[in-house]
C-alpha cells in the first residue's frame, strides 16, 4: 500500500491498477453490445453466403437481402398490421397496469380482500389462454364498446381481453410485493405522525413499491406482445383489424414464405423495442436512489 | 416540578409470553438527559416505543402531565424520534426527508421551509439539501435523520441507540454536537444505549435497567456539569461515574443470571 495515494493531492501519482480498472471496465460495457451485434452481423452474413451458394429457393429459405425487400415490397400491407397488433398490445398493457396495479393498491388496503381474491388471480394465470381464449370469444361476440372517441369492435375487445389475462399478472403480483415492502420502522415514523391511510400510501408505499412496479412491468410488456399475437391467432381476426398473427397465418398458407419471416421480424423488432423503452423508463425513474439503477465502483 | 413524562407500573407482555417489561416506574423532568442503559433485549426498545405511542403498555399508567389529552383521550405527544438505523426514504432527497414529518401533520410548504432549512443547519447539512441518502455517508445519514426528528421542534427527543452503528470517531462528534443542542434548545432527551461510556459523557441520569423481565434496577444522577468536552472524558469524575454504571450494569446482569 501506498500511502501517498490516501486523498487527492493536485500531483497525485497515477496509480496503473486503477487505470488499468477503469480500462476493463470500459472494454466490458462497449463488449456488452458490441458483441451481440458482431454475431448478428455474422450470422445474417453466413446466411446470406448459404442462400446463395447453394441456390436456396426463397419458399424454403428467404434470404436476409430478400426479407428486407419484402419487407419493403409488402410495407403497405404490413403497416397497418402492425399498427393494429401494437394497439392491442399497448391497450392491453395499459389495462394490465390500470388492473393489476389498482388491484395491488385494493389488496394493499386490507389482507382479507387480498386472501379472497389472490386464487382468483393465480387462477386466471395458470389456465393457458389458448383454453380459455374459445369462451371469451363466444361470451363477447357482438359486444361492443363506445368510448366516445372511439368504438371498440367485438374482435378488438376479445383480443385485448385475451392479451390483457396474459399480462396483468406480473404487474399484480410484484406491485402487491412491493407495496407490502416500505421499512417498517418508516411505517413507525408514519404512525408516529399521525400520518393518514392515504398519506401512508402516497408518499411511503407507492415509491416503495416503484422498483417493483417496474420490473413487473418489463415482463408484462413483453407479456402483451405474446398475448397480441397468440390471441389474435385463436380469434382469427380477418379484414380491417387483422393484426401481424393474421399475416403470417395469411401467408402460410398462401406459401409466402418471405412474408412470414418479414412478419416475424417486425414482431421481433416490436418485442425488442418495448423491452428497451421499458429498461430504460425504469432506469431513469430509478437512477437517483434505487440499487438496481445504480453503478458501483467495486 | 410536575414532570414531562411519567410512567408507573409499566408492564408489557408479548402474545408469544414474553415479558419485556414488568412493573417498571419512572419520571422524567423538563430537560434532563436520560440515559436509558442496558444489556440487549432488557426492554429498552419496548419502553420508547410506549413512551412515543407507537405501542399500549399491558398494564400500568404513562401520563403526560404537563400535556393536553385529546378527546380520545390521547396526549399531545410533542415528540421526535430518531431509530437506530437512520431510516431515510431512499427515493427522497435530503429536504424532503427532513419535510417529512411537517408534510404527515399538513404544514405547507411555505411555512415548513424555514423550519426545515433551520434543523438541516443544526445538524450542519445545509449544503446537501437537495443530496440523495445514498450519496451520503453513515454519519449524515444519521444528521439527517436527527433533523428529520428536530424540524417539528418537539420539546421531547426519543432517541433509540442513534449512533449504535456508526465508528467511534463519527459517534464523538455527534455525541458533542447533540450534547450542544440539547443545551441551546432546552430540549428533553431520552437516549437508549448499551454503552456506558457513551451514557456517561451525555447524561444528566442513567437508568439502569435489566433483562428478562426488563425492570429499573438503578437510577443514578451524573452529577458533572455541562458543557463537556474531551477534557471530561479523561477526567476523575468521568471515570468515577463510568466505574459506578458499569457495576450497576453488571450487578443487573448477575441478577439477570441469577433468575
Ligand atoms: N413485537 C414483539 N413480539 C414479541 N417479543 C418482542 C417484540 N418486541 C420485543 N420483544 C422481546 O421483548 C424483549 C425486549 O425487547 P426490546 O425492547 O427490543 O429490547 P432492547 O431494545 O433492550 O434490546 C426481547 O426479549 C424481545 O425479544
Ligand atoms: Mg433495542
Amino acid at each position: 500500500m501506498n500511502t501517498a495515494n490516501i486523498g487527492s493531492t493536485p500531483t497525485a501519482p497515477i496509480d496503473t491498477v486503477e487505470l488499468a480498472r477503469a480500462r476493463s471496465q470500459r472494454m466490458t460495457e462497449i463488449a456488452s453490445w458490441a458483441l451481440p451485434f458482431l454475431v448478428l452481423l455474422l450470422a445474417l452474413g453466413y446466411w446470406q453466403w448459404a442462400v446463395v451458394h447453394y441456390e436456396i429457393k426463397p419458399y424454403l429459405l428467404p434470404s436476409p437481402l430478400r426479407i428486407v425487400q419484402t419487407l419493403g415490397a409488402d410495407w403497405q400491407l404490413l403497416l397497418p398490421s402492425l399498427v393494429n397488433t401494437l394497439e392491442i398490445t399497448f391497450g392491453a398493457l395499459a389495462l394490465a397496469v390500470i388492473g393489476g396495479g389498482g388491484l395491488a393498491i385494493l389488496f394493499a388496503q386490507s389482507r382479507w380482500i387480498e386472501m379472497a381474491l389472490v386464487p382468483f388471480a393465480i387462477t386466471l394465470q395458470v389456465t393457458p389462454i389458448i383454453a380459455v381464449a374459445p369462451l371469451i370469444i363466444v361470451y363477447l361476440k357482438d359486444v361492443t364498446l363506445d368510448l366516445g372517441f372511439v368504438t371498440l369492435s367485438d374482435v378488438t375487445l376479445q383480443l385485448l381481453t385475451c392479451a390483457w389475462i396474459v399480462a396483468f399478472f406480473p404487474v399484480l403480483s410484484n406491485t402487491t410485493i412491493g407495496l407490502n415492502s416500505a421499512d417498517h420502522n418508516l411505517r413507525n415514523l408514519f404512525e408516529l405522525y399521525g400520518a393518514s391511510r392515504w398519506q401512508t400510501l402516497r408518499l411511503l408505499r407507492l415509491p416503495a413499491a416503484l422498483p417493483y412496479f417496474l420490473a413487473g412491468l418489463k415482463i408484462a410488456s413483453g407479456l402483451a406482445l405474446i398475448g397480441a399475437v397468440v390471441a389474435e391467432f385463436v380469434v382469427g381476426a380477418q379484414g380491417a383489424g387483422s393484426g401481424l398473427a393474421s399475416r403470417i397465418q395469411e401467408s402460410a398458407f398462401r406459401l409466402n414464405i418471405p412474408r412470414m419471416y418479414a412478419a416475424v421480424v417486425l414482431i421481433s423488432l416490436t418485442g425488442i423495442a418495448i423491452y428497451l423503452v421499458t429498461s430504460w423508463a425504469s432506469h431513469l425513474l430509478l437512477r437517483r436512489w434505487h440499487e438496481s439503477a445504480i453503478r458501483r465502483e467495486n | 416540578m410536575k414532570p414531562i413524562i411519567s410512567l408507573s407500573d409499566i408492564s408489557k407482555t408479548f402474545s408469544n409470553g414474553t415479558i419485556a417489561l414488568s412493573r417498571m416506574s419512572m419520571d422524567i423532568g423538563q430537560g434532563e438527559f436520560v440515559s436509558l442503559l442496558g444489556p440487549s433485549g432488557c426492554g429498552k426498545s419496548t419502553v420508547l416505543r410506549i413512551i412515543a405511542g407507537l405501542g399500549e403498555p399491558t398494564t400500568g399508567i404513562i401520563d403526560w402531565p404537563t400535556s393536553t389529552y385529546n378527546a380520545a383521550g390521547k396526549p399531545e405527544r410533542d415528540i421526535g424520534f430518531v431509530f437506530q438505523e437512520p431510516t431515510l426514504m431512499p427515493w427522497a432527497t435530503v429536504y424532503d426527508n427532513v419535510r417529512l414529518p411537517l408534510r404527515l401533520k399538513r404544514v405547507s410548504q411555505t411555512a415548513g421551509h424555514e423550519r426545515i432549512m433551520d434543523a438541516l443547519a443544526m445538524v450542519g447539512l445545509s449544503k446537501f439539501a437537495t443530496s440523495y441518502p445514498r450519496e451520503l455517508s453513515g454519519g449524515m445519514k444519521m444528521r439527517v435523520s436527527i433533523a428529520r426528528a428536530l424540524v417539528t421542534r418537539p420539546k421531547v427527543l426519543l432517541m433509540d441507540e442513534p449512533f449504535a452503528a456508526l465508528d467511534e470517531i463519527t459517534r464523538n462528534k455527534l455525541n458533542d454536537d447533540l450534547l450542544r443542542l440539547w443545551q441551546d434548545q432546552h430540549w428533553t432527551v431520552i437516549f437508549v444505549t448499551h454503552s456506558v461510556y457513551e451514557s456517561v459523557y451525555l447524561s444528566s441520569r442513567i437508568v439502569v435497567m435489566a433483562a428478562r423481565p426488563g425492570r429499573v434496577v438503578t437510577d443514578m444522577a451524573i452529577s458533572a456539569g455541562y458543557p463537556r468536552d474531551d477534557v471530561f472524558r479523561t477526567s476523575d469524575a468521568y471515570n468515577e461515574a463510568c466505574r459506578n454504571a458499569s457495576m450497576a450494569l453488571h450487578e443487573a446482569m448477575d441478577v439477570a443470571d441469577h433468575l
